[in-house]
C-alpha cells in the first residue's frame, strides 16, 4: 500500500508526460486526477493504521542506490506516524489541485504538461516525506526544486516567469548547499547516512567539540546550522526567501500546491524528521528561533502593503513557516507539524480561492482593480472568508488551535531567543489579521473598480492612482503589474467558477473549519505520545509541550486581541474611511517603500552576488583566459613560433611548418636527453 | 581471434573496418552509403564484442584480466594488453559512445567522408589501445597517437577557426606529453621494465618520485584539462564537428584522468600526497572559476566546455582525496560526463544542424516548435547540473563526500559549483528554449528526426538510469579501486614508519 502511495502519482505523471500528446488533454487530466484520488484514499487510510494503531514504524526497502566503501544509501520507504501525516497533507491537497485545474486550466493548450508536472512534484514530494535516510531526502528536496521550476516556468514565454523559476532553483541550490554539506559532516562524524544508525549516535556526539574551517566549534551545532541552511531554502526563510514571492509568477493551483501547502513545508518537516540531531544542538534551536520569528514578522510587513493578491498570501505562507520554524526551535515539534497541518488546509483553500477570484476577473491579480466581488461571485467570497478566518486565528478555526499554541510555546520556552520570537509572533499576529482582511475588503468589499474607469471614481480610484503612483515615483518594477496589466480598460464581466473547481474549496473549507478541532488532542494533545510514537524524539529537559499549556491566562489572549485589531483596523482603514490608506503611506511614504519593496532585499541580492558573479565570470574569461592565459600561453608561444619559423627557415608562412617546428625542437629535447643519459 | 586476445580484437576491429572503408569509391551515392554503413556496424559490432568482454569479466577480481602478452620490436619491449575494474568502464564507454558519433555525422559531414570516418575507427582503436594497454611504451603510443586523428578531425572538418584551435589543442598536450616522455624513460632506468604491472610493484625513490610525478601531471593536467591549462578545450570543442565534440568531451579528457589512476597514484604515492593540496587548489579554483566564466558565455558549445572543465575539477578533486568515496565518484563522475556531455553536445548538434550557428542569442522559444527536443535537453541539462535521480549526481555527490573526508574546506568551496551549475545550465537552457519564439528563423525548424530520437533517447535512459541504480559502474571498479587504495595506504605507511626509524 505505502509503495502504492507513493509511486501512483509517478505512473501519473509517466502517463500524462510521455503519451498526453496521444492520449490528448482530457485523458491525461482524469488520469492523474484519479490517480492521485487513490493515493490520498490510501494515505488516509496509513494516517488512521499507523497514527491511532499500534504500528511504531515500517521501513520497506526497495532496493539499494548507491554503495560505496562505508558509505551505504538504500532506496526506502520510512512509514511512521510523521510520514503519514506528510502523506495526507500533501495527497489531499494535490488531488484537490489536480481537481481544481481541470477547471482552472481549460483553456490553456498544454494541459497534459502541467498535469505531468504536478504529479511529477507529488511524487518528488512523497519521495522526500518517507525518506529513511539524508540522501534520499535530498533526492525528494531537489526533485521536488525541479517540478517546482518547471511549473513557475510554465508559461515559457513570459520573461518574468523564466527568470522567477531560475531564482527560485537556484536560491534553493544555495539553500541545498548547506544542505550537502550537512550531509557530509553527518557522515563524517557517524559513518552513516541512515536515519537509523545517525540518530542513534547522535546523542554520544553532544557536546562535543571540532575542528573544522579553522575553528573550534560544537560538533552538532555546525551539523544542525548546515541542515538548517537547506531548510530555509526550501521554506523561505528570512534571508533565503526571496525567490517565494516571484514564485507566484506560475499558474495560481501551483502556488497553491507547491508555494503554500507542501513543499514549503518541507524545511519545516525536514527539522521534525531530524529531531534527534536538533535537540542535541540548543545554541542551532536559537538561531531557528530567532530565524523564524525574523521570518514571520518581517514577511507580514511586506504583505501589508502589496497590490497583487497572490503576493500578498505570498508573504503570509512565508510569515506562516516562520510561525512553525519558532514552534521548531522551542523545541515543539509537533506544534510545528500541527501548523504545517492546518495551515495546508487554510492556506491551499485562500489560494484556490484567490485563484477563483482570479479566473473570474479574466486573470486580473492587482486588488486595486477589483472590489465589490462578494455579490458577483458569492461563494468564493464565503470560502474565501472562511479561509480568512482560519488563518487568523478564530476561535475554533483550525490555525486558532495551532497558531496560538505556537505564540503560547515562545512565551513558556526557556530558550534564549524565544521572548523575541514571542514579541515578533504576536505583534505578527495583528499584522496578519490586518492584511487578510485588507485583502477580503479591497476584493469583496466596496466600490467595484473593474467596470472600466468609468464606475470607480471617487476614494477608490483616488487610492488606485495614489498607489500607482508611489510605485512610479521610485522607478521600481514590479513584475506581476506589466504581465498582468490586461484585462483592464476592456469590459470585464466576473462570474462564478465551475463546480470542478467549487468542490475542492468546499472540501478545504471544511478542512480550515474542523481539522483544529478534529486532530488537537492527538497532535498537541494529551494523546499525542500515544500518536507519535516515536517518530518525534524529545530530550530529557524539552518540557515545552507541558509548559505550553500552563502560561498565564493572558497569553492565550493576547493572540486574540492580537487579531480584533487587526480585523478592526482594517476594516477601519478600508470600509469605514476608504483613502484613509493611502493617506496613511503618503504620511509614512519611506516606511511604506520599504515595505512594498519587501525590505530591498531584491535590489541588495542583485548588487551583492548577481551582478558580481556576471562581472568576475567577464573578468576571468576575458582577462583570466584570454589575456593572461592565452596571452602568456598558446598564443604567445605561438607567436614566437612563427617569428623564429619565418626568421630561421625562411619558408613560406604556413602552419604546418610550425607543427612540423614544434615536433623537431621536441625530437631535438628527447635526444639531447637520451645522449645526456647514455652517456653517464 | 587469430591467436590474439579479445582486447586486441577490439582494437583491431576498428582498423579493419577502414581499411574496408578506405577501398570504397567516395564519389557517388551508394558508396557514400556504403561508406556512411560501414563505420556504423564496425562501431556497433566493436560495441558488441566489448560487451562479450564484459561478460568475461569478472568484478570481484581486482587484478588485471584478459591479459595478453606478446614480445615486440625485440629488445625488452613487449606488446601487453589487459583491463582491470578501472579501466573497463572506459573500453565500454568508448566502444559505446562511438556508434553515436558515427550516427551524429550521418548527415552533418558531407565532404570527405570517407577520410572522416577513417579518421574516427583510427580513433576508436587508439583510445579503446590507451584504456587496455599494460605497458608504458605502448600507453604512450596510443595515448600519443591519438593526438593525430583528433587534430585532423577538428582541422579539417572543423568550423572557421579550425586552424587556430587544432594548434592550440596539439601544442598544449604535446608539451604536457614531452615530459611524460621523459618521466618514462627514466622510470625505465630505474625498474628496467616497461611492464605496467611490474613498474606497479616498484617503489621509486620519494625525491625522485615528485619530479616524476610533476612530469606525468604536466601531461594529465593538460588532458583533463585543469585550470590553468584549459585554454584549448573551449577553442577545440566550438571548431570541433559535433561527433569530435562528443569524442573529445567524453573520451579523450577522461584520459587524464585515468592516467591518474593508473601511473600517478599507485606509482608515486608520496608524491601524490605531497601534491595533493595543489591537485585540489587547482581542481576548487576550476569548479569555481570556470563555472563563472560558463555564466557570461555567448556560445552554446562554448558554455558546455566550460562546464565540462568544471565537472572535471570534481573528478581531480576526488581523485586526490584518495578514499574510496572519493575515488570511486571521480571514476562515476567521469562515466556519466562521458554520457551527460556527449549528449549536451549531440543537443548542440541538433540545433547547429539547423540552423548553422552556435550562438545562444540566436535561439529561444524553441520549446514552441521543437517539443521533444526541449524534453531531451531537459534530462541532460539536469544531469548537468547534478539532479539527484541522473547519473550526474552520484559522482558529483562521491566525490564531493570524499573530498569532504579528506579536507572540508575543499568539500566547501567545491559545494559552491553546484548552486554556480544551476545558474549556468538553467540560463542557458532559459535563452535557447524558453521564452517567446520570436526570431523568424526558427518558426520553421522542425523537431527531432528518428534518427537524432535514437541518438539522444538511449542516452537520455542511460543517464537517468545509472542515477537510480549506479550499482553496475560502481561494483565494476570497486574491487580494483580498492586495491589501489589499500596499496596507497600502504606504500604511504612504509614511508611514515622509515621516517620514524631515521629520527
Amino acid at each position: 500500500m505505502y509503495t502504492a502511495i507513493v509511486f501512483l502519482p509517478l505512473l501519473g505523471f509517466l502517463i500524462a508526460g510521455v503519451f498526453g500528446r496521444q492520449i490528448g488533454a482530457r485523458p491525461a487530466e482524469i488520469i492523474t486526477t484519479t490517480l492521485l484520488f487513490i493515493a490520498a484514499a490510501l494515505s488516509w487510510v496509513a494516517f488512521f493504521q499507523v497514527g491511532y494503531g499500534q504500528t511504531k514504524m515500517l521501513v520497506p526497502v526497495l532496493g539499494e542506490w548507491i554503495v560505496s566503501g562505508g558509505l551505504r544509501i538504500d532506496w526506502a520507504l520510512r512509514i511512521d506516524t510523521l510520514t503519514v501525516v506528510m502523506l495526507v497533507v500533501v495527497n489531499s491537497v494535490s488531488a484537490l489541485v489536480h481537481l481544481y485545474s481541470i477547471g482552472y486550466m481549460h483553456e490553456d493548450p498544454h494541459r497534459p504538461r502541467f498535469f505531468a508536472y504536478l504529479s511529477l512534484f507529488t511524487f518528488a514530494m512523497l519521495m522526500l516525506v518517507t525518506s529513511d535516510n539524508l540522501v534520499q531526502m535530498f533526492f525528494g528536496w531537489e526533485g521536488v526544486g525541479l517540478a517546482s521550476y518547471l511549473l513557475i516556468g510554465f508559461w515559457y514565454e513570459k520573461p518574468s516567469a523564466n527568470a522567477a523559476a531560475i531564482k527560485a532553483f537556484v536560491v534553493n541550490r544555495v539553500g541545498d548547499f548547506g544542505f550537502a554539506l550537512g550531509i557530509f559532516l553527518v557522515f563524517v562524524l557517524t559513518g552513516s547516512v541512515a536515519f537509523d544508525q545517525v540518530f542513534a549516535a547522535a546523542s554520544g556526539l553532544a557536546n562535543k567539540p571540532l575542528h573544522i574551517f579553522g575553528m573550534n566549534i560544537d560538533a552538532m551545532t555546525l551539523v544542525c546550522l548546515l541542515l538548517f541552511m537547506g531548510a530555509m531554502g526550501k521554506s523561505a526563510q528570512f534571508l533565503l526567501h526571496t525567490w517565494l514571492p516571484d514564485a507566484m509568477e506560475g499558474p495560481t493551483p501551483v502556488s497553491a500546491l507547491i508555494h503554500a501547502a507542501t513543499m514549503v513545508t518541507a524545511g519545516v518537516f525536514m527539522v521534525a524528521r531530524l529531531s534527534p540531531l536538533f535537540e542535541q544542538a540548543p545554541a542551532a534551536m536559537s538561531v531557528i528561533v530567532v530565524i523564524g520569528a525574523t521570518t514571520a514578522f518581517f514577511a507580514a510587513t511586506v504583505g501589508l502593503v502589496q497590490n497583487d493578491i497572490k503576493r500578498v498570501i505570498a508573504y503570509s505562507t512565508c510569515s506562516q513557516l516562520g510561525y512553525m520554524f519558532v514552534a521548531l526551535g522551542v523545541g515543539g515539534y509537533s506544534l510545528a507539524v500541527f501548523h504545517l497541518f492546518t495551515h495546508a488546509f487554510f492556506k491551499a483553500l485562500l489560494f484556490l480561492g484567490a485563484g477563483s477570484v482570479i479566473h473570474a476577473m479574466h486573470h486580473e491579480q492587482d486588488m486595486r482593480n477589483m472590489g465589490g466581488l462578494a455579490k458577483k461571485i458569492p461563494i468564493t467570497f464565503w470560502m474565501m472568508t472562511i479561509g480568512t478566518f482560519a488563518l487568523t486565528g478564530l476561535p475554533l478555526t483550525a490555525g486558532f488551535f495551532s497558531k496560538d499554541a505556537i505564540i503560547e510555546a515562545a512565551f513558556a520556552s526557556q530558550r534564549p531567543g524565544a521572548v523575541y520570537a514571542f514579541i515578533l509572533t504576536a505583534i505578527a499576529a495583528g499584522l496578519t489579521s490586518f492584511y487578510s482582511w485588507r485583502l477580503v475588503f479591497l476584493t469583496f468589499f466596496g466600490e467595484p473598480r473593474w467596470a472600466g474607469h468609468g464606475a470607480g471614481h471617487g476614494a477608490s480610484h483616488g487610492a488606485a492612482h495614489g498607489e500607482a503612483h508611489a510605485h512610479a515615483g521610485h522607478g521600481h518594477d514590479d513584475h506581476a503589474h506589466g504581465a498582468h496589466g490586461h484585462g483592464h480598460g476592456h469590459h470585464v464581466e466576473p462570474h462564478e467558477s465551475p463546480a470542478v473547481m467549487l468542490i475542492p474549496l468546499f472540501v478545504l473549507a471544511f478542512g480550515a473549519i474542523f481539522a483544529g478541532l478534529a486532530f488537537k488532542d492527538v497532535f498537541i494533545g494529551d494523546a499525542g505520545s500515544a500518536f507519535w510514537k516515536d517518530s518525534l524524539f524529545y530530550g530529557p529537559q524539552n518540557t515545552i509541550l507541558k509548559d505550553f499549556h500552563y502560561v498565564p491566562a493572558a497569553v492565550p489572549f493576547v493572540a486574540t486581541v492580537m487579531m480584533l485589531i487587526g480585523f478592526l483596523v482594517s476594516g477601519w482603514m478600508y470600509i469605514v474611511r476608504p483613502g484613509s490608506a493611502d493617506q496613511l503611506a503618503k504620511r509614512h511614504s519611506l516606511l511604506y517603500r520599504f515595505f512594498l519593496n519587501k525590505w530591498y532585499f531584491d535590489e541588495l541580492y542583485n548588487l551583492i552576488f548577481v551582478r558580481p558573479s556576471f562581472w568576475l565570470g567577464r573578468l576571468f574569461w576575458k582577462g583570466g583566459d584570454g589575456k593572461i592565459i592565452d596571452g602568456l600561453g598558446p598564443d604567445g608561444v605561438s607567436a614566437r613560433v612563427m617569428d623564429a619559423a619565418g626568421r630561421v627557415v625562411r619558408l613560406q608562412t604556413g602552419y604546418v611548418y610550425h607543427y612540423a617546428f614544434a615536433m623537431l625542437l621536441g625530437l631535438a629535447a628527447i635526444i639531447t636527453w637520451y645522449l645526456l643519459g647514455g652517456v653517464r | 581471434m587469430f591467436g590474439f586476445g579479445i582486447l586486441t580484437g577490439l582494437v583491431v576491429l576498428p582498423l579493419v573496418g577502414a581499411a574496408f572503408i578506405l577501398l570504397q569509391r567516395g564519389d557517388n551515392a551508394a558508396g557514400l552509403r556504403n561508406i556512411r554503413w560501414a563505420a556504423l556496424l564496425t562501431t556497433v559490432v566493436t560495441f558488441l564484442l566489448s560487451l562479450y568482454a564484459w561478460a568475461l569479466f569478472d568484478t570481484a577480481n581486482p587484478g588485471f584480466q584478459l591479459v595478453e602478452e606478446r614480445p615486440w620490436l625485440g629488445a625488452g619491449l613487449v606488446y601487453k594488453m589487459g583491463v582491470d575494474g578501472i579501466s573497463m568502464p572506459f573500453v565500454l564507454l568508448t566502444t559505446f559512445l562511438m556508434p553515436f558519433c558515427i550516427a551524429a555525422s550521418w548527415d552533418s559531414i558531407t565532404h570527405r567522408v570517407k577520410e572522416y570516418m577513417v579518421a574516427f575507427l583510427v580513433l576508436e582503436t587508439f583510445m579503446i589501445g590507451v584504456f587496455s594497454a599494460l605497458d608504458m611504451v605502448l600507453f604512450y603510443i596510443f595515448f600519443e597517437a591519438g593526438l593525430i586523428p583528433m587534430f585532423l578531425i577538428i582541422g579539417v572538418w572543423g568550423g572557421k577557426r579550425r586552424i587556430y584551435a587544432s594548434f592550440k589543442f596539439f601544442l598544449y598536450t604535446l608539451l604536457g606529453s614531452l615530459l611524460m616522455l621523459l618521466a618514462m624513460m627514466a622510470m625505465w632506468g630505474v625498474a628496467g621494465t616497461t611492464d605496467i604491472t611490474k613498474l606497479l610493484a616498484t617503489s621509486f625513490p620519494p625525491s625522485m618520485q615528485k619530479w616524476l610525478w610533476l612530469a606525468f601531471f604536466a601531461s594529465f593536467a593538460v588532458k583533463m584539462p585543469m585550470w590553468p591549462v584549459h585554454t584549448w578545450l573551449p577553442d577545440a570543442h566550438v571548431e570541433a564537428p559535433t561527433a569530435g565534440s562528443v569524442i573529445l568531451a567524453g573520451i579523450l579528457l577522461k584520459m587524464g584522468g585515468y592516467g591518474f589512476l593508473r601511473f600517478s597514484l599507485p606509482m608515486f604515492p608520496e608524491a601524490s600526497q605531497y601534491f595533493a593540496p595543489l591537485v585540489w587548489t587547482l581542481s576548487v579554483i576550476a569548479i569555481v572559476y570556470t563555472s563563472l566564466v560558463a555564466m557570461v558565455q555567448e556560445d552554446m558549445k562554448k558554455l558546455i566546455a566550460y562546464s565540462s572543465v568544471a565537472h572535471m575539477g570534481f573528478v581531480t578533486m576526488g581523485l586526490f582525496a584518495m578514499n574510496t568515496q572519493g575515488v570511486q565518484g571521480a571514476v562515476f563522475q567521469m562515466i556519466s560526463h562521458g554520457l551527460v556531455s556527449g549528449a549536451l553536445f549531440l543537443c548542440v548538434g541538433v540545433v547547429y544542424d539547423r540552423l548553422h550557428t552556435r550562438d545562444i542569442a540566436a535561439y529561444g522559444g524553441l520549446v514552441r516548435v521543437m517539443p521533444m527536443y526541449a524534453v531531451a535537453f531537459m534530462v541532460f541539462t539536469m544531469a548537468n547540473v547534478g539532479l539527484p535521480g541522473t547519473s550526474g549526481f552520484v559522482g558529483e555527490f562521491l566525490s564531493l563526500l570524499g573530498a569532504f573526508r579528506a579536507s572540508p574546506w575543499v568539500a566547501l568551496f567545491a559545494t559552491l559549483g553546484v548552486i554556480l551549475s544551476a545558474a549556468y545550465a538553467l540560463y542557458l537552457y532559459r535563452r535557447v528554449v524558453f521564452g517567446p519564439l520570436e526570431k523568424p528563423a526558427l518558426a520553421g525548424m522542425t523537431d527531432l528526426s528518428p534518427r537524432e530520437i535514437a541518438l539522444l533517447a538511449p542516452l537520455a535512459v542511460l543517464v537517468i538510469w545509472y542515477g537510480v541504480q549506479p550499482g553496475a559502474i560502481l561494483n565494476a571498479s570497486a574491487a580494483s579501486i580498492e586495491l589501489l587504495i589499500k596499496n596507497y595506504d600502504a606504500a604511504l605507511a612504509v614511508t611514515k614508519s622509515a621516517v620514524l626509524a631515521i629520527q
